[in-house]
Parts: C-alpha cells; structure tokens; sequence
C-alpha cells in the first residue's frame, strides 16, 4: 500500500459565484486503526487563503511548517499579504525541492484573489504538479470517489449556501465509500467579507 | 600562506568612523557619466550620456542602459565593468523570482536584492566595492517606481535625480523642473534638458541613451526616437 494511504485523508475544494469552498474529513488513523475523529487537515495562510493537505500526516505538519515559515516571510520582506496564485508556485516550488525524496502530501489551495476577490482553486501532486480547473479540485485516498459525486453535484455559479450544500454531500458521500476516511468533516465557505467554518456530523463507522 | 593574514575585508573602519574604500567609490561614481531618472505620473525616463573619446569608435554597440525584465531597466554612473556584473546578477535574481513566485519581480524587491549584493561587497574578504549608483526604473501593474542604489549597499526611492558628474547642479536643475503632474513625454524632454546643462560639446542622439518605462513594460529609445526629441529642444 501506498504511503500516502497510511493515514487515509479526503480533501476537496470548490468554485462558486463569487466564492470558494474548501472541505476535509476528520479522520486521522494508522492504516484500518482510527486513533483520533478531529483531525483537521485544513489550514489558514491568510485571509481568504485556505490550504488542505492530504497524505501522511507527519509531512501534512512538516509542509504546513515550512509553508508557514516561507509565506511568513514572504510577507515581511515584501510588506504584502501573499496571493493564492504566488502561494500556489511557492508550495508547488517547495515539493519540487524533493522531488526525489518527496513529501507525501497532495497540497489543495482555495482562496480568493486580492483585490478582484476572483475565486481560485488548485491542487497538486506530492511532487508539486500544479492543476488550476475551473471547477472542483480533490485529493486524498477517496480521491476517486469525490471525483464521481463532483462531476454529478457541481455546477457552475452555485451561491454560498448552494456551495455549502453541494461540497458538503460530495464529500460525505464520498467518504462513505472509503474505509480510511470520513468520521466527521470540516467545511470552510470563503466569501468577500465573512469565511464561515462548519464542522459536519456524518457516519461514525 | 602568510598574506592570507590581510586578505580580510579592505573596507575597514577608520578610527574617526568612516568606511574610507566606499567614500572613494562613491568619488569613482561622481566622476562617470551622468545619469538622470525621472519618474512622472505614467511612467519613468532614464538618461544617460554616452559619450565617445574618438571618432574612431563604433557607435551604439555598447549599451549604458539595460534592460532587466520586461518591467524593469537600468542605468548607472561609475565604473562600466563592475556595472555588467550588476545587470547579471539582477537579471538572475530577477528570473529566480519569476520561477518561485510565477509573477514578475516588484521594482522594490529587486532593488532590495541588488542593495543586497552590493552590500556584500562592502563587507567580505578580498573583494572591492562596486565603482557604480544604479538608477533603477520599473513599472508595476499601476505605478511606477525610480530607485537608486550606491556602492555602500543604500538605496533610495527618488521622484526625480542625477548621478554622476555635475549631479549636485542636476539635481538643482531638476528640483527647480521637477512637477508631480509630470507625464512621461515631457519627462523625457526633462531628463534630456538636464544632461544638456553640463553637457560639453554637441548633443546628438549618438551620444546619449535614453530608456522608458511604462505600462508597455520598459524600453530602450531608438536614435531616431531620441532625435525627435532633441529637436524640440532650443
């Protein structure tokens, strides 16, 4: 089995109408073991600039460490916040580093651009592949299965609540057909003026 | 080997607190060429002299001002050697930018790592500070920007200035011209008036160089360009 299903994962993001969303399970476990059901795997870089980072734990906490260090002083030596398209080459520069003793986290961006409040979403490989679809982007060991409830629930233009309504099915119901993830979720909806965190009950087996 | 003994840095600290080697450096800069930049409300000019010791030369195959990124060019005043090591170094820095972030280098940030460099060069072992100031133009997405940077490593973002010779009477000249509703086509004119105060000899556009910046990104004037503009002058 891969390493980068030791701790099972699922990450997704979606574009909406003048909004993002992105959303994980809580699961955190070692192969079939569950050891903990509130394990975030989502992560604030700014305002309006959210990262998930799916894998094996151990390196989620390494990236999300050197992550911190890079845009923090990305932002002191620059006097600016840092945008989700430069975050984006910064984390995709960051995996390439190792490419041949790679990081195993599959990194997913979701934001909104300064100033336009243009929504953005990406994600990569653990080797730093950047994908910028116009739609939905999914990582994590029930990567397959939120592939199938996304091209089925997402449309284009979907409101925040919509948004809400369409992220939050697709990664339940994915994740009911994973055994390694699920146990809860995490859903974050980022808008303009207000970013609003639910945590979502779902099936506990 | 014993001369390893004195191989440290030659900038020294004199007792009275003076770092003597980046005093004489920024006397090599007063004595190049002069330089002008002036940045109006839609972009910034670059002008320099270029000036020939003999008719003998072929003109316009050395270039005094550089182009960094497509958003960003260069001048200097000083030491022409020690400049095309400089215009190296920013292009890279430049690029590496680019490469990390996907987005073209902020003026300031490139001018913060040419700075970077040239400090450097104040304090390490066996080498000499520059003999050249930078004028730095650039252009980012709305406004643009004119910094200069000195041998020492110290750099300043100015609305408009001179450098090198007669830069105190240039700077005077520019003072006096000098207006914040400035547009670029009268900023070029500007900048070439003032190398014409102390310019010795005729003016043509062989002799001088002249660079813009704006919106478009930055450029190099053509001689025809640059002769267009000398006629609209007295």
């Amino acid at each position: 089995m891969s390493i980068l299903a030791y701790n099972g994962s699922a990450v997704i993001a979606m574009k909406g109408k003048d909004c993002v969303a992105i959303a994980s399970d809580l699961r955190f476990g070692i192969q079939g073991q569950t050891v903990s059901t509130n394990f975030e795997k989502i992560f604030e870089m700014g305002p309006h600039l959210y990262i998930g980072l799916p894998g094996l734990t151990t390196d989620t906490f390494t990236v999300l460490n050197k992550l911190k260090f890079r845009a923090n002083m990305f932002e002191l030596k620059e006097d600016r916040k840092i945008a989700p398209d430069v975050f984006l080459s910064m984390v995709s520069n960051l995996l390439y580093e190792r490419r041949f003793g790679p990081f195993f986290v599959e990194p997913i961006i979701a934001g909104l651009k300064p100033k336009t409040f243009e929504p953005f979403i990406a994600s990569m490989d653990l080797l730093g592949c950047p994908n910028k679809p116009e739609d939905f982007v999914v990582a994590g060991t029930a990567s397959e299965q939120l592939y199938g409830m996304c091209e089925a629930l997402w449309e284009p233009d979907l409101s925040p609540e919509d948004l809400f309504e369409t992220i939050s099915q697709a990664l339940v119901n994915a994740c009911d057909r994973d055994a390694l993830s699920g146990w809860g979720a995490s859903v974050y909806i980022i808008e303009k003026d207000k970013v609003t965190h639910r945590r979502i009950k779902t099936r506990m087996d | 080997m014993g001369s390893e003994r004195y191989s440290f840095s030659l900038t020294t600290f004199s007792p009275s607190g003076k770092l003597v080697q980046i005093e004489y450096a920024l006397a090599a800069v007063a004595a190049g060429a002069p330089s002008i930049g002036i940045r109006a409300s839609n972009g910034v000019v670059l002008a320099t002299e270029n000036k020939y010791k003999s008719i003998l030369y072929e003109e316009h195959t050395i270039q005094k001002v550089e182009m960094i990124t497509k958003h960003i060019g260069m001048v200097y005043s000083g030491m022409g050697p020690d400049y095309r090591l400089l215009v190296k170094r920013a292009r890279k820095m430049a690029q590496q930018y680019q490469l990390v972030y996907g987005e073209p280098i902020p003026t300031a940030q490139l001018v913060q790592r040419v700075a970077m460099v040239m400090q450097e060069y104040t304090q390490s072992g066996g080498v000499r500070p520059f003999g050249v100031s930078l004028l730095i133009a650039g252009w980012d997405g709305d406004k643009p920007s004119l910094f200069q940077c000195d041998p020492s490593g110290a750099y300043f973002a100015w609305k408009a200035t001179a450098m090198g010779k007669n830069f105190v009477t240039g700077k005077t000249f520019l003072e006096k011209r000098y207006s914040e509703t400035l547009e670029l086509d009268d900023a070029v004119h500007t900048a070439i008036l003032t190398l014409k105060e102390n310019f010795e000899g005729q003016m043509t556009s062989d002799n001088i160089e002249v660079g813009v910046c704006d919106d478009q990104g930055f450029r190099v004037l053509d001689p025809t360009t640059v002769k267009d503009y000398l006629a609209n002058i007295p």
